[in-house]
């Protein structure tokens, strides 16, 4: 469903040039869920940025459900193609109320019976109707994020791309969203690539996953291996005894990997 | 150890007067801290955060605070007059606020605020001041502190960054320290360094500290003792260690809801709230 080979991602120019992504490559076959996972600056959301075609300076080649993409998309890509931000505080306009948030991708993709595709995302997402007129203030943070795969579903895509999708929110309502994506996912046979710095979301959502840092995918693995702790790289391991608490002995030991 | 707490805190109340009415952010929380890492959990909206404020006498009008009593080391923190607080506010108890980004002065350089931190509540000189600094950025790892201490705050990492606002607030020496989420905008490995620096600060010096966090996992592996807040109350305390066998349903709802790594179960516990847990 979705290959990326030899993917290179650059800001700046010159002396001041950064090479977030440095030649990354992967495969997620359809209905699969994927997790990219790493830490901050690892270049983890770049990768999915430039898949969704929101970074435009790459080289290398991403192609989505067998099409080769360019630097800019199709508006039919995005009928296939959707993402999920992490902060739903921030990706839905304060001004415009649900119903206007919902209908807007409806609007632009020309499609037919608006009313009753926002009816039916609503109560996809588990928010009912009565939430279609609100504005993203009268909602809590799980509502919001709700909103915002609802808006991701409304054009009944094929692949969802989720970038830190929990990581704004408290663990009760965190559950609440990822048992949501899961049905989700189940019901409308999507594919997954999703995004994230915490090893025990992905190992409850995903098939497989890789592990990136400064740039490159450190170690690809299934999630079966993650399960057992089995990792064959010194900085998934780190990572992996980061995750499970604090322990004295073990922050001592960490070290930079270059 | 001495055995006589830092601080006692009894049925403080917390309220703010809106236009629908009254809301109250914190309803009769007591506890008391001791040489030790007394770590706060709850979700957002508990009061986690306000109860922290609020011994700083830091929570925002038109806040009004109550309490039974509110004293830290025999002295009542609620009636002290401001210019007397000032002695203990950064001085005996100081406070490592969530995020680096919004708690440092962007146009101040990191040593100079490091070394104003020190200036103010000692009768230190410039050079003297500078001298701590340097060796307070030191003790928090930091590899260049030379370099860094030239520098401006946009030019140091997130990571970087709670370390620098860490050595600020130790470098008074501080006897109680309140950390409200202090590592929760880091990286995991990150933040097990920054957790080990003030572990190791709180041992050596025998400080006491306050960890104001929303991650059960990382309390109950640093921290010796928990209270769980839920509305406002405090709806269990219980040993660090005895985290696992938590007796109220908020508690083990909040860890059954926990993805864990090991996870195979298809859907994850969801969290049903009981208003009786508003009551009791």
């Amino acid at each position: 469903m979705i290959d990326v080979t030899d993917l290179r991602v650059t800001f700046g120019q010159g002396a001041d040039a950064v090479a977030a992504v440095q030649g990354v490559s992967f495969a997620v076959r359809a209905g699969e869920s994927f997790g990219l996972v790493g830490e901050s600056g690892s270049g983890k959301s770049t990768v999915l940025r430039a898949v969704v075609g929101l970074n435009h300076d790459w080289t290398g080649s991403i192609a989505v459900d067998g099409a080769a993409q360019g630097r800019r998309r199709e508006k039919g890509f995005f009928k296939s193609c959707q993402m999920v931000f992490q902060d739903p505080y921030g990706s839905l306009h304060p001004r415009h109320t649900i119903d206007r948030i919902l209908a807007e991708p409806i609007a632009i993709h020309g499609l037919r019976d608006a009313d009753a595709r926002i009816d039916r995302v609503l109560r996809d997402v588990g928010l009912g109707p009565q939430f279609r007129f609100r504005y993203p203030h009268q909602l809590s943070g799980g509502q919001r994020q709700r909103v915002a795969i609802a808006r991701a579903l409304v054009l009944e895509p094929r692949v969802l791309l989720l970038d830190e999708p929990t990581s704004a929110l408290d663990v009760s309502v965190q559950a609440e969203i990822l048992n949501l994506l899961k049905r989700l996912r189940a019901e409308h046979a999507l594919t997954y690539v999703l995004v994230s710095h915490n090893l025990a979301v992905v190992a409850t959502m995903c098939d497989r996953l890789a592990v990136m840092n400064r740039g490159r995918i450190v170690e690809e693995m299934d999630v079966e291996a993650l399960r057992r702790g089995a990792a064959r790289e010194d900085y998934t391991r780190q990572l992996l005894r980061a995750s499970q608490g604090y322990d004295r002995a073990a922050a001592d030991s960490f070290k930079d990997f270059a | 150890m001495s055995d006589k707490p830092l601080l006692e805190v009894e049925n403080l109340r917390i309220s703010f007067p809106t236009r629908t009415g009254v809301t109250q952010a914190v309803r009769g929380v007591s506890f008391t801290v001791g040489r030790e890492k007394l770590g706060i959990v709850g979700e957002s909206g508990s009061g986690k955060s306000m109860t922290g404020r609020a011994i700083l006498r830091l929570v925002p009008p038109p806040g009004i605070v109550t309490a039974d009593r509110l004293s830290f080391q025999g002295e009542d923190l609620l009636t002290l007059p401001e210019k007397r607080l000032r002695g203990i506010r950064g001085r005996r108890i100081s406070m490592v606020m969530q995020d680096p980004k919004f708690s440092l002065n962007p146009v101040m350089t990191i040593g100079a605020q490091i070394a104003e931190a020190y200036r103010v509540h000692s009768s230190a000189g410039t050079a003297e001041a500078k001298r701590r600094a340097l060796e307070m950025l030191e003790a928090v790892r930091i590899r260049n502190p030379e370099r860094v201490y030239g520098l401006y705050p946009h030019e140091v990492s997130g990571g970087m960054g709670q370390r620098i606002m860490i050595a600020m607030m130790l470098i008074p020496n501080p006897d109680l320290l309140i950390a409200d989420e202090p590592t929760s905008a880091l990286d995991v490995t990150v933040q097990m360094q920054v957790l080990a620096i003030m572990d190791e600060l709180c041992s050596r010096r025998g400080m006491g500290m306050i960890f104001v966090s929303h991650d059960l996992n990382l309390v109950a592996s640093f921290c010796d003792r928990i209270l769980i807040m839920y509305a406002g109350r405090v709806v269990e305390t219980c040993r660090a260690s005895e985290l696992h066998a938590a007796k109220h349903p908020y508690t083990r709802g909040l860890l059954d809801s926990l993805p864990r790594l090991d996870d195979t179960r298809d859907e994850l516990p969801v969290l049903t709230r009981d208003p009786s847990w508003l009551e009791s």
